[in-house]
Formats: C-alpha cells, structure tokens, sequence
C-alpha cells in the first residue's frame, strides 16, 4: 500500500515529461546535419541514454519502485556490456592483425626470400 | 478456495510487477546481446555506410514520437487505473495501441519501401541485422498490442485494474529499446 | 501476512471448490505444480533413456568400429554417428538435467519448502511445460526426417551447422535450433514462476535465511539462466535464419563472423553448467544434513559463495575458446576467472566435509548418492584447472581429457544429484519407500562401472585422442589404445544394464513399497509437515514458520530434529 500514497503527490507531470522527451528527439535528429562525427554521436547515443533514463524514473517509476529492481536491472546491463566487452576483440577487430606474430613473420619473409630466387 | 501463492507478498511487491520486473530483465540481455552483436559488426566494417545511408531519419523519428507518445498514454492510463476509473485506463490503453499499430503500419510501409528497392534481409548483413533486430522488436510491439487489449477489455471493466500498470512497464520497455534502435539504426549510422 | 495486491478491485473468480477431474484435467492439463513436476520429471527420464541409448551406440561403434551394433539395428554410419555425439549431448542437458533437475524440483518442492499452496502463475507453468513437449516433439522429429539429425556438436558452431551443403542435414539442422530455443522459452517462463514464488510467497515467518538451500540454489540457477541465454536466443535466431533465410550472420565471405556465434553460445554455455550444477548442489546440502543429523556448516557463506560463483561464472566463458583464435591477451583475463572460480566450488566441497564432521551418519541410499557427488564432482573440478590454463589447454582442448573432466562434472550433477533428489523425495512425491538394498545395488553399480569408464579417458586425452572420431584405426598412434575404448563400452553397458534395477524399484515401489506416512526421513523442512503425497492445495492450514530448516540434533531437546514450522 506504500507505493499508493507515494505515486499519489509525488508523480510527475508526465505530460512535461513527454514534452521534453520530443525536444531530446529534436536535437538527436538534428545532430548529424552539423556533421560533426563527435557531436553526433554525443546528441544520438548521449541523447538516448537520458531518453531512457527520463523513461525509465518517470514513466517506468523505477525512483519510487523497490531499490532490488533496480539492482537487477543493473546488473543485466552490467552482463551486457561484458558480452560485448569478452567478445568485441574478436569480433570487431577480425582481420586477426592485433598482435605480432614474429614466427610466423619470419618464416614468411623466408618463404619470399626463396621464392624470389 | 482461491489459491494463496499469488496474493502474498514477501518482498514487498506485488507478485506481477515482480514478475514482469523480471521478465523485462531477461528481455534485457535479449536485446543488448543482439545490439550488442550489431555494434561489434558494425564496428567491424566501415563499408556498410553504403548500406546503412539509405534508412529514411524521418520515418524513423516519425516512429520514435509514435512510441513515445504511446508510452505517454500508458502511463496516463495506469494513473486513471489507480484512481479507480477503468474506463478511462481503457480509453488510454486503447490510444496507446493505436500507438502500436501506427509505429506497425509505418514499418511496413518503410520496409516495403526498402525491400522493393532490393534491400532485402539476405543482401547486405546490415540489412540482416536491421530486420532481424527492428523486427524482433516489431513483434514485441504487437505482442505487446495484443495483451494490452486484453487487459483494456477487463479494465473497462473495472477488473483486474493493477495489470494496466503491469502492461505499461512492459510497453515502457520496448519502448525504450526503439530509443536505442532509433540512432543506431537511423542517426549513428 | 497475505498484502492486498495494490489497486486491485475485483478479480474474475475462478473457482476451485467443487471441480470435477477428468483425467484431461488431472494428469494432461493441470496446473498443478506436483502434477507439473512429474510431467518433467518423466519426460526428462524418458529423454535420458534416449540420450543414454546414443550414448551405447556411438561408443559401441567406436569400441567395435564397422561391426552392426546390437539393438541399434546394423553399422553406424558416420553421419548417424555425428548425430549421435550431437545429440547426446544436447539431449542430456537441455532434455534430461535441466527438466529434473530444475523444472522438476524446482515445481515440486519450491511451493512446499515455503509453505504455500502452488506456483504464482500455474497456468504459466503449465504453458512451460507445453512448450518444453513441443520442444522435445521437434528434437525428435529430427531423427526421422530426410538425412537425419543434427551432427554437428552440441555447440553449433557456424559455418557447419549455417550451410546445408557442409552439414549435409537440411532439415536436421533447423530443427536442432528451433528445438533449444523452444526448451529456452520454456525454462525462461519456469524460471519467472520459480523466482517470483520463492521471493514473494514465503510462509509467515520464513525469512530468507530459513529457505532450504536447494530452493534457494533452484531460484539462483533460474537467475542465472535469464541473465545468461539471451544473447544466445539472439544468436539461434541469427543463425536459423542463415540456415533459411540466406542472411550472412556468420559467413566471413559476406562480412560475417563465426566467432561471434561462438561467443553468443559460450556466453550462456559456461553460466548454463553452473545452472545445472547449483540445484544438484542444492540436494546434496539437503540431504547430506538429513542424514548427518546436523546443520548446514555456514549457510550463509555457502549462500554468499554461490552468489560469487554466479557472478564469476559469467567471466570465464572463453576459456572453451581458448585455441579458436581467440585474442591471446583475452585468453590471459579467461584463465584467471576461470582459475578463480574453483575457489568457491572448493569451498563448498570444505563446507559439505565440515557438516559431515561430527555428525550421526546413517548411510541410506540418498546418502550414498550426496556423499559420491562430493568425490565425483572433486575430480571432475580439480581437473578442470588444467584446462583453464590456456596454455596446457593447447594441448588438452579437444581430446578425450576434456570430456573426461565433463563427464565428471557433469554425471554428478545429471545422475548422482538426480538419483540423490529422487530416491530422497520418492517418499513424499508417492506415498511409498523406495527399496533401500535395491538402492544401495544400483548405486554400485553405476559408480564403480562410471569411473571405470572415465578414469583411463583422462589418460587416453593425454595421449592424444581427439574427440569427435568416427574410427581411430585411421589413427595409427591412437588405434593401439583400442583395449582401453572397447573395456569403457563394456563399463558403459554394465552401468546401463544396472540401471535397469533403479527403473525396477521405482515402479514395483509405486505398487508394492512400503507405506512411507509424511516424514519418514525425520527430517526438518516444510513438505515432510503434510501427507504423503500432498494433497490439492498441499495443506488444509497453511503452516508458518518458526526457524531456519537445519535445526537437527539442538542440545536439550527429546528428537533430533525441529521441524520448521512447530512453535517450540
């Protein structure tokens, strides 16, 4: 019953809310035409992340919702990004030319060496 | 005798927002292991801006204020809902799905765009990740449409009212994974 | 104390007090948790049968290799024999460990070890289990469809498993896939129904530190599951559509990456032995105190611990891909994490020794069960080091040393933990005693034959044998070792014989064991309060809960044991 008296005088004005949520689409929208790589991906992505954030207090209540949930949804996010942080090495660098291999390089050069006598 | 499991609640929540909690948990890494994957690949190959220029920002902003919208009046409803008006919460629900079905129609309307000019699911693995990950979450909308009808139906009804909060966190959800499929699909290209 | 759910005015009423049962409603269609965990429980043993089967004829074929193999009906191909590795394995884990040992458990004892009534969503449940038969229903067909099924390994790795003209079983190969995502679907929806109802419908009383640790090891397992499968449910769709669709997912030449798969799959495919391990885990802690008449040694370390051992499980994935072309200075952060985890499992093997200690051992079958887990799963972990460190795994990925070490991690928790939980909970899920001399024969007979299987594969693995072999005669430096392969067959079909008798005594026991009454194992926790098997409902009063479930042998008092749920 807590969280009926909670959401009862503390809630937002959600319509505000959406308000500001079409302003941040606005900007996000207009960041690439100034083409700037950096500024782009701050208003797309940095954008984003206030989008949901905003989302995710307002709408969602998650600021008046029990503090587990969210731990929980933090710790998802947390497994996510180490997926990608496991796996990008190998995934976003796959030309494999990450490291020096002075073996192998080596015996190539030696292979050219004979080759071109 | 009605059963008692589901009308405690040991960790001070009721046990459906728990579970939907939970089940937007799993969603999570559903959906961060698949974009996840996508910024790896995109990383990976410069080359696909070819590819990726051709996504229309317009419609795609269209659709992102279509959902945020929609969200809006999910959370309207949920408000009418602990007020005691089911009616209205319907009325709002019912907003809130032709919210989904709009966001549904412009896609096709996109895709169908995109696919006769032969950027198909097969020709270009960005265009694989695009309609695999946009439609995934395609289907989650309409999954997520048709539930909401049902819970309109016996909101209008003054019935089990505390599943319109129940529907909203998860439409509030998908709704948030379109604010990150929106620039990476669209702006970020 | 029962909270009104908030903003809830009415609800539709359904109403349970005068319900007729048809055997539709009572033994196909019900959503009630027992009936639910006895549809997993024998569809998980039915699918074990199957695994078990393929398991003889593949290493029959390798023991006698070209000769017809009795009961499978002439030879064994080389593409039937890939099947069979394949589905072995995947039938083993994803058929047989995860629907005992979690779904079936986990429904049956979740509710009564918290006092209450049923699951929070059973008609969720019962969807899980729908989809879970339809899951089994696909994998099954893909044995009888054109080119037969699936063969290429349990780990699915693209570009074999993506392109028909490599894995040469166009159907088989979608159907593998759609079949695991299906058991996937299944197990995420169980596992919102298990954590919700452990977490919300607790007796009066029962605070988290009083729930028996195999509800809490079922619950984190479930966790563990829906934080870890997602990028794999991704991942299957990715790659059912490059079986179907023509996408390039993990085709190199159309800017594609195999690797991602293998990390999509691995990702989930380390945390997923975890979510098998920790419910067998769960069982033997509960079990071994029964039996020991003593507490838990350090409940709440152990519980801490497996909550470390969660988090960990998540950071060791790589070290399956150790030799794949990974990037070696990752290999370096996999060996650590995965080094480090042992340290946990080791402790809880201390915790188990430290509540042996002391304690009023009486050896009945469950206990001979929980005590072999401990010594299998020992040799089963310790050789696990070698191969987290990447560079013996140079050497060792691959060959026999490796399944050795997962067999021996894994028959503890798929056999030894199940046999544990199952001849433990016959009493309460039937009504009726197991036959404990019947039991105490079956359990030699699959422990000694089991090590008398994997022990020389260690050895043979250090030799050099590879996995995955149709026919080492093709191999002149591993062809001498055949004696070695054709003594494991004969093990592996004296321990299949035996289990014979444990299928035996189950169902003779149904029909003729002894009365066993509510709590024949004198033991402390919430389901021995109520009748043998419980009733709808599981209790006419609800009980509540006074003390945490391992109060046995409390000095100054007549019994050795406290139930829950007495007051003084």
């Amino acid at each position: 019953m807590a969280e009926h008296a909670a959401t009862a005088h503390e809630h937002p004005n959600y319509v505000k809310v959406w308000g500001i949520l079409l302003v941040l689409l606005c900007i996000s929208i207009a960041g690439p035409f100034l083409g700037i790589k950096v500024v782009t991906l701050i208003t797309a992505f940095g954008i984003a992340i206030v989008k949901a954030y905003m989302v995710a207090k307002n709408f969602m209540h998650l600021n008046i919702e029990r503090v587990y949930v969210i731990y929980l949804i933090m710790t998802m996010l947390v497994f996510v990004l180490l997926f990608f942080a496991g796996t990008s090495p190998d995934v976003m660098k796959w030309e494999g030319d990450n490291w020096v291999k002075p073996k192998v390089e080596q015996a190539s050069s030696h292979a050219a060496a004979h080759h071109a006598e | 005798m009605r059963p008692i499991a589901n009308t405690r609640s040991t960790a001070g929540i009721p046990t459906g927002r728990l579970a939907v909690w939970w089940v937007v948990a799993s969603e999570i890494v559903i959906f961060g292991g698949l974009l996840a994957s996508y910024v790896m690949q995109r990383l990976a190959h410069p080359e696909w801006t070819s590819q990726t220029a051709v996504t229309n920002v317009w419609i795609g902003g269209f659709n992102t204020f279509v959902l945020l919208t929609s969200s809006l009046s999910a959370v309207l409803a949920h408000q009418a809902a602990e007020h005691g008006d089911g009616k209205k919460a319907a009325k709002l629900l019912y907003y809130t799905c032709g919210g989904a079905l709009t966001f549904i129609c412009v896609k096709a309307y996109e895709w169908t765009h995109e696919i006769s000019e032969g950027y198909t699911l097969s020709s270009n693995t960005f265009w694989s990740f695009y309609y695999t990950a946009a439609g995934i979450h395609a289907l989650h909308v309409i999954a997520g449409g048709i539930i909401m009808l049902f819970v309109a139906a016996d909101a209008k009804k003054n019935l089990e009212l505390h599943r319109v909060e129940l529907i909203g966190i998860y439409w509030h959800f998908v709704d948030i994974v379109w604010i990150f499929l929106f620039p990476l699909l669209y702006i970020a290209k | 104390m029962a909270e009104k759910i908030a903003g809830a005015q009415e609800h539709r009423h359904d109403e349970h007090a005068h319900h007729v049962e048809t055997f539709w409603s009572k033994y196909v269609f019900s959503t009630d948790h027992k009936m639910i965990a006895m549809q997993y429980m024998f569809t998980g043993m039915f699918m074990a049968l199957i695994g078990g089967f393929f398991a003889y004829t593949f290493n029959m074929q390798m023991a006698f290799p070209g000769e017809p193999v009795p009961l499978w009906g002439g030879i064994v191909t080389p593409p039937q024999y890939n099947a069979l590795i394949t589905n072995h394995g995947a039938i083993m884990i994803f058929w047989v460990a995860m629907p005992v040992l979690i779904a079936a458990f986990g429904n049956f004892l979740i509710p009564l070890m918290i006092g209450c009534d049923d699951m929070v969503f059973p008609k969720i449940n019962r969807l899980s289990y729908q989809i879970f038969f339809l899951s089994v229903l696909v994998l099954l067909s893909s044995f009888l469809v054109q080119k037969g099924g699936f063969g290429g390994a349990w780990t699915v790795y693209p570009p074999l498993s993506a392109k028909h003209e490599y894995s040469l079983t166009p159907m088989g190969s979608s159907l593998f896939v759609v079949a695991v995502a299906l058991e996937f679907v299944a197990f995420l929806l169980g596992g919102i129904n298990f954590v919700t109802t452990a977490m919300n419908s607790r007796a009066p009383g029962m605070k988290l530190y009083d729930i028996p640790m195999v509800v809490w090891m079922i619950v984190i397992a479930s966790i563990l599951f829906m934080a870890s499968v997602g990028p794999l449910i991704a991942g299957a769709i990715m790659l059912f559509m490059d079986q179907n669709l023509g996408t390039h997912f993990y085709d190199p030449k159309a800017g594609g990456d195999p690797i991602l798969w293998q990390h999509l799959f691995w990702f989930f495919g380390h945390p997923e032995v975890y979510v098998v391990l920790l419910p067998a885990i769960g069982i033997t802690a509960d079990v071994m105190c029964v039996f020991a008449r003593k507490k838990l040694f350090a409940y709440r370390t152990v519980l801490y611990t497996v909550f470390a051992t969660g988090v960990l499980s998540f950071t060791v994935w790589a070290h399956h891909q150790f030799i794949a072309g990974i990037d070696p200075r990752m290999a370096h952060v996999f060996t650590i994490t995965t080094l480090l985890i042992s340290i946990p499992i080791a402790e809880m093997m201390f915790v188990f020794i430290a509540t042996l200690y002391g304690g009023d051992i009486s050896l009945t079958t469950p206990m001979l069960w929980a005590l072999s887990f401990i010594a299998e799963f020992l040799i089963g972990g310790v050789t696990g080091i070698f191969l987290g460190a990447s560079g013996a795994d140079i050497y060792f990925h691959d060959t026999y040393f490796v399944l050795a070490h997962f067999h021996y991690t894994f028959f503890p928790i798929a056999i030894i933990g199940v046999y544990a939980g199952v001849t433990f909970w016959y009493p309460k899920m039937f009504g009726k005693m197991m036959n404990d001399t019947l039991g105490k024969i079956h359990f030699w007979g699959t422990i000694i034959p089991f090590n008398c299987i994997f022990i020389p594969l260690f050895w043979l693995g250090l030799a050099g044998q590879h996995r995955r072999i149709y026919d080492f005669r093709n191999f002149p430096e591993l062809a001498q070792y055949q004696p070695v392969r054709v003594f494991a067959a004969s093990m592996l079909v004296t321990m299949l014989l035996f289990q014979l008798l444990f299928i035996f005594n189950f169902f003779w026991s149904l029909w003729r064991g002894k009365e066993a009454g509510p709590n024949p194992w004198k033991s402390n926790t919430l389901e021995w309060t109520t009748e043998s098997p419980p009733g709808h409902g599981n209790w006419k009063t609800l009980p509540t809960v006074y003390r945490g479930p391992y109060e046995y042998n409390v000095p100054g008092r007549k019994d050795d044991y406290w139930p829950q749920n007495v007051p003084n």
